[in-house]
């Protein structure tokens, strides 16, 4: 993919709009070319800037009851039904190009597909999160600021972010620190903390939640992944592996002990 | 549910048979329109107001609208409520109320130049870093939401749906009736609208 495809694509794969093949496909562009990657931060801080500063004009306090009145009072008359607008779905695949298409008919939009199959937010960010993972694996984007020291890493991830993830150092307890890197789940930009465990490699993604009730962990295991979250002084924690679940567990509790 | 009572129609001719079935229906059609407008008033008034710019302008057009979505609610199978009234809250905007509020109202929009969106990457690129810095500013607030006023409607309506309400592609083409490759490429000219202005607000202060 060069530079000019991967633009083309640039706002469908930052709005998650984009299907695997072509995901993994700008991944692979990105890794190689400062430019495009420069934008996509650019976009990032455009949209994290717009969600965090744009109004949510809140409707008036009266307005719901003013309405349900008028309905009220005009629910039983003659007057003529307006002839309801022409409602529907636009097909997949006016935009994408033709191999684009091809696969996105067989996978059809993986996000579109859980948004309307009615699982809960955390399946999707499940979801997300293994995407993530095995996407830093499989394409050369595992870090971004590799180091296995914790003063490099935290201060590269919070002059990227809103805020400072804990990058404990965990090379005692069988776990060293490979990087960092910035991800995008939950529609949010993340830290996606990178550590090895023998020849595994575990992404530890967090984000500020904006609860500071502490969670118990949750343990869920799919397509060979195993994913532990837990919440912890208001941010969220999502640790996925190929790691067996016992030693992904060892690895939270290290990590929570030691930050 | 008392909150279906006052949509409820009174039956109006209690006496005659069959009448008491169709106020039956009108109950429950009342009670299913009630859990869309409990849901999804707060969304519909915030596009309304990011469509009007005003706060009347955006209570009358909700209010025309939430009429029009009852009295078409036998239309709609769907289950995406939200979608379904912002589609009604976008078209009573531009049918209803810039027929009937304001006369004369009218936004330059030239399609063709989002023809070639990727033409001018250059002068984009050279601006990467300054958005960032922006955003940092004590002021990054009023700047956001002046650059956001100030795009076109058709590019403003996007860029609210899509961050604001956090709807899909699919979703926003229904709404706004474009197809889903005009979403993209309308939102990627918005975003590159909305990073000249707050360039420009920045060399302005």
């Amino acid at each position: 993919m060069n530079c000019t495809e991967s633009r083309a694509h640039l706002h469908a794969y930052l709005d998650q709009e984009l299907d695997l093949p072509g995901v993994v496909a700008i991944d692979q562009h990105l890794a190689g070319c400062p430019a495009c990657k420069a934008l996509v931060a650019q976009q990032l801080a455009l949209r994290s800037g717009i969600r965090r500063h744009a109004e949510y004009h809140e409707e008036p306090a009266a307005l719901a009851d003013r309405i349900r009145a008028k309905i009220g009072a005009g629910a039983g008359d003659a007057s003529p039904r307006i002839p309801r607008p022409a409602w529907r779905w636009p097909s997949l695949g006016q935009w994408l190009p033709a191999g684009a298409a091809a696969a996105a008919a067989a996978v059809i939009s993986w996000t579109a597909a859980i948004q309307y199959a009615g699982v809960s937010a955390d399946q999707i960010v499940a979801e997300q999160v293994i995407a993530g993972h095995a996407r830093s694996v499989v394409t050369s984007r595992l870090v971004e600021v590799a180091s296995s020291d914790q003063h490099t890493v935290k201060p590269w991830l919070s002059s990227k972010l809103d805020f400072s993830p804990p990058v404990p150092d965990l090379a005692g307890a069988g776990y060293p620190l490979a990087g960092g890197r910035l991800d995008y789940l939950d529609r949010r930009p993340v830290a996606a903390l990178v550590y090895r465990h023998r020849q595994h490699v575990i992404n530890l993604f967090v984000w500020p939640d904006g609860k500071s009730a502490r969670g118990r962990p949750e343990a869920l295991a799919k397509n060979g992944y195993n994913v532990l979250r837990w919440t912890d002084a208001g941010m969220n924690f999502w640790a996925v592996s190929d790691v067996n679940a016992a030693e992904l567990k060892t690895f939270a509790e290290a990590y929570a002990s030691a930050k | 549910m008392t909150q279906s009572r006052a949509l409820a129609a009174p039956p109006r001719h209690p006496s005659i048979a069959g009448a008491e079935a169709s106020r039956l229906d009108e109950q429950s059609r009342a009670r299913r329109f009630e859990q869309i407008f409990t849901a999804h008033l707060g969304a519909a008034y915030d596009f309304a107001r990011w469509l009007t710019r005003d706060d009347r302008n955006a209570e009358d057009v909700v209010q025309e609208a939430c009429m029009r979505a009852f009295k078409s609610l036998d239309g709609f199978h769907g289950d995406n409520g939200r979608a379904w009234l912002l589609a009604i809250v976008r078209n009573t905007y531009y049918t209803w109320f810039r027929r009937n509020k304001a006369e004369g109202y009218s936004v330059p929009f030239d399609e063709d130049s989002m023809a070639a969106n990727t033409s001018d990457i250059a002068d984009l690129e050279s601006s990467i870093g300054s958005v960032e810095r922006i955003l940092q500013q004590r002021d990054a607030k009023r700047l956001v939401n002046a650059a956001l006023e100030r795009l076109p409607e058709e590019f403003r309506e996007v860029v609210v749906l899509r961050e604001l309400e956090d709807l899909s592609y699919k979703e926003i083409a229904a709404i706004a009736r474009i197809p889903l490759g005009t979403v993209m490429s309308r939102l990627a000219r918005a975003r590159k609208m909305l990073l000249q202005h707050l360039q420009q607000a920045q060399r302005e202060s």
